[in-house]
């Protein structure tokens, strides 16, 4: 679904800051629903104003899935929490070979946010669901006390339609696979870290967020063996890696030179004493596909826009027990597990 | 960072290895002092390509590990209070004290903040005029000189709400505990990169003569790793006990002089326990009196119970190089990273910490 909107909604007046009273459910919510919501979001599903929208589709099996978004800052370099809530949930709809169709949002605000502020992030929301194919059709708004929340949390959910004949997930991962990554590693979370601490860098970081439905299709469509998708969000590859390793019972070796991290990711990481791998990424995703299929699968990732950076990492292996296994750089083997909780910088 | 791939070339791994095969004709034991070289070693599996002759034991150099219980319920104690903001390095907030760590201090609702630097600490001091600021000031000979710097900064500024909880340690005092308990099995040392940036490296001559071990000063890459291993066994073999420098990049004889002035004008030497080890004559900082103004103990009252370190964590001896981690009975049962008993399986530095993300799964390797 095209939707066809102006981004020339009405602005707020400057300075004007959300208000108790515009989570209250009266007029000062009707207002806010008036001025910022409908502008962007001008489905003719949100033109009925009812309770719940009323949605048409086609297809025998529908992919659902909800994420929530508190990222802080809510500006950052490559993006914001509104593309960000519309990236995510999308990708996720995306890993089940779903074409998302429509998502619902729902806005926390803290009292106090710069309505400024809101209308850049619904703007930017409105833009990355356009990008991104699909439809923001519901919605609700409530509003915290100051000092309750960051400014603002979204929780998007997401329905998308099952293309037909696929069904991966990580039961169909077999012994040597190729694994593949869409693009170079821990552009987001360190974007954020490098903003949220002042880091000095010499170059800017940017946040990989992006959609990945449209390098999904055209996986689908050039009809190769993938086994698994998985985009590699909190907890980055390790994370993505050890679930899909322990739930298809088999090995992953990851050959470390092989993974692409930039320079400046590699940089911060190393300043902060981080691992690149367990980093957050928002517009990047793994692939299991059939050995036969691995270099083909690479060469048309490497030719989307979303996958240029698109590189073969490593294999599955049958192993006598589940695992990822990492080669260093000098032929040696480590395991790579999943941190414990957040990464902590060190020390000195 | 093409800078740091040169020290991880694979060809030039392989041709000290080869160096390190026809060098070696008998057993050695050598030591790394500090956590950030355990885990590179244990990260990209040196130890494994090293004959078998080659023992690695892994030191106390882990900042983290070795600051004693009783500070870190002063830390605690310190971030429970309304007035406090309470800075430390990332690292410290999951170690373990008597009854709680930092991190659930924060939960229970204290305000504790990972900062970077103490140079952060002192900015949100300016900040914050009605708050206290305390930075939780630990680490070795590397990490003093900034927090000296911060306390000078906060003087000329009239920061009156910036204090330091003071928990520095010096690296040679323990090497020299070591060297004279009974039980050592040391031969030569791997010093401290970082450490001897800072001091230089004079310090270890008399150690090296008076217990006739070899010293070299080892950077942290694979590579500088690997070269101060050959030349501490070049040494061995030829029956010298010399101090060397491998990371000459940025290491020198004496150090960096501006950096040791700030550190004598600002501290002074004290004795000071260690976890795990226990009091080690000479080998603490101290706020020298003149500046005792920044001292979080002496501004808030607090007194030093040294507290024994209980339980099953054998910490003492996995920081003494005499129990390697996973000979420990509760490792990676009982103690893991997400319950830990001691600070070394916490700590980006601490040698169990190292075993237990590169070594469990064997039988995935």
């Amino acid at each position: 679904m095209r939707l066809d909107f102006s981004l020339n909604c009405p602005r707020p007046l400057e300075g004007e800051r959300v208000r108790l009273a515009h989570g209250g459910g009266g007029r000062a919510m009707q207002g806010l629903l008036e001025k910022v919501f409908f502008p962007a979001f001008p489905s003719p599903a949100t033109g009925l104003r009812h309770d719940a929208s009323v949605l048409d589709f086609s297809g025998p099996r529908l992919a659902f899935t909800t994420d929530s978004y508190v990222v802080r800052p809510y500006f950052f370099p490559g993006g914001d929490i509104g593309s960000l809530a519309v990236h995510g949930t999308v990708n996720d709809l995306a890993m089940a070979g779903a074409r998302p169709l429509y998502l619902s949002c729902g806005f926390i605000l803290e009292e106090g946010l710069p309505l400024e502020d809101l209308h850049r992030i619904v703007d930017s929301m409105a833009r990355a669901a356009d990008q991104a194919g699909v439809a923001v059709v519901t919605g609700d708004t409530k509003v915290v006390d100051r000092g309750k929340g960051d400014g603002i949390y979204l929780n998007t959910a997401g329905v998308g339609l099952v293309e037909p004949g696929v069904c991966w997930h990580p039961g169909q991962v077999q012994p040597r696979d190729a694994v593949l990554v869409s693009g170079d590693l821990g552009r987001h979370g360190m974007a954020i870290m490098a903003c949220r601490e002042g880091l000095e860098l010499e170059t800017r970081l940017e946040s990989d967020s992006a959609p990945l439905w449209g390098l999904v299709e055209a996986l689908i469509r050039e009809g190769l063996a993938v086994r698994c998708l998985r985009d590699l969000t909190r907890g980055g590859l390790t994370s993505a890696l050890v679930e899909i390793a322990e739930a298809a019972g088999v090995r992953i070796t990851l050959e470390e030179g092989a993974v692409p991290v930039s320079d400046e990711v590699r940089g911060a990481c190393e300043l902060l004493g981080l691992d690149p791998f367990a980093v957050a990424n928002e517009g990047r995703l793994v692939a299991f596909v059939a050995p036969e299929d691995a270099s083909r699968a690479l060469r048309l990732m490497q030719e989307h826009p979303m996958g240029q950076g698109a590189a073969r990492i490593g294999q599955v292996e049958s192993g006598p027990a589940s695992g990822v296994a990492v080669r260093t750089c000098l032929g040696t083997l480590r395991p790579l597990d999943m941190l414990s909780g957040e990464q902590l910088p060190r020390i000195c | 960072m093409k800078y740091l791939d040169e020290y991880r070339d694979p060809e030039t791994a392989r041709r000290y290895v080869q160096a390190i095969r026809r060098c070696v004709t008998r057993p050695w034991t050598l030591m790394e002092v500090c956590g950030g070289q355990t885990h590179a070693i244990v990260r990209y599996g040196l130890d494994r390509l090293l004959p078998e002759e080659v023992t690695l034991l892994h030191g106390p150099g882990c900042p983290v590990c070795v600051t004693p219980i009783e500070r870190i319920d002063q830390a605690v104690h310190l971030a429970g209070l309304p007035e406090v903001i309470l800075c430390s390095f990332g690292d410290m907030l999951r170690v373990p004290g008597s009854v709680r760590d930092l991190l659930e201090a924060r939960a229970a609702g204290g305000d504790v903040r990972v900062v970077y630097s103490p140079l952060d600490a002192l900015a949100l001091a300016r900040r914050h005029p009605d708050r206290q600021v305390v930075f939780f000031a630990v680490g070795f000979e590397t990490t003093a000189p900034a927090n000296a710097l911060a306390v000078a900064m906060a003087r000329r500024q009239g920061l009156e709400n910036f204090s330091l909880l003071v928990s520095h340690v010096l690296v040679p005092p323990a090497i020299e505990a070591l060297l004279s308990s009974p039980r050592n099995r040391v031969q030569g040392f791997l010093a401290a990169g970082h450490v001897c940036t800072i001091t230089g490296y004079r310090e270890y001559e008399p150690l090296a003569r008076r217990y006739r071990v070899p010293f070299v000063v080892t950077g942290f890459e694979p590579l500088d790793l690997l070269q101060g291993i050959l030349m501490c066994l070049h040494q061995l073999e030829e029956g010298r006990s010399e101090v060397e420098n491998q990371y000459s990049r940025s290491v020198s004889a004496e150090g960096n002089p501006q950096a040791r002035r700030l550190l004598d004008e600002v501290f002074e030497v004290v004795p000071r326990r260690w976890r795990g080890l226990g009091e080690i004559p000479a080998s603490g900082l101290d706020l020298r009196a003149g500046w005792r103004e920044f001292d979080a103990t002496s501004r808030f009252g607090l007194v030093d119970h040294p507290r024994k370190d209980v339980g099953e964590c054998r910490a003492g001896e996995v920081l003494a190089g005499v129990l390697s981690p996973v000979d420990c009975p509760a490792f990676g049962v009982r103690c893991t990273p997400e319950s830990p008993l001691g600070a070394p399986m916490v700590s980006g530095e601490g040698a169990c910490a190292a075993y237990y993300r590169y070594r469990r799964l064997e039988e995935v390797t």
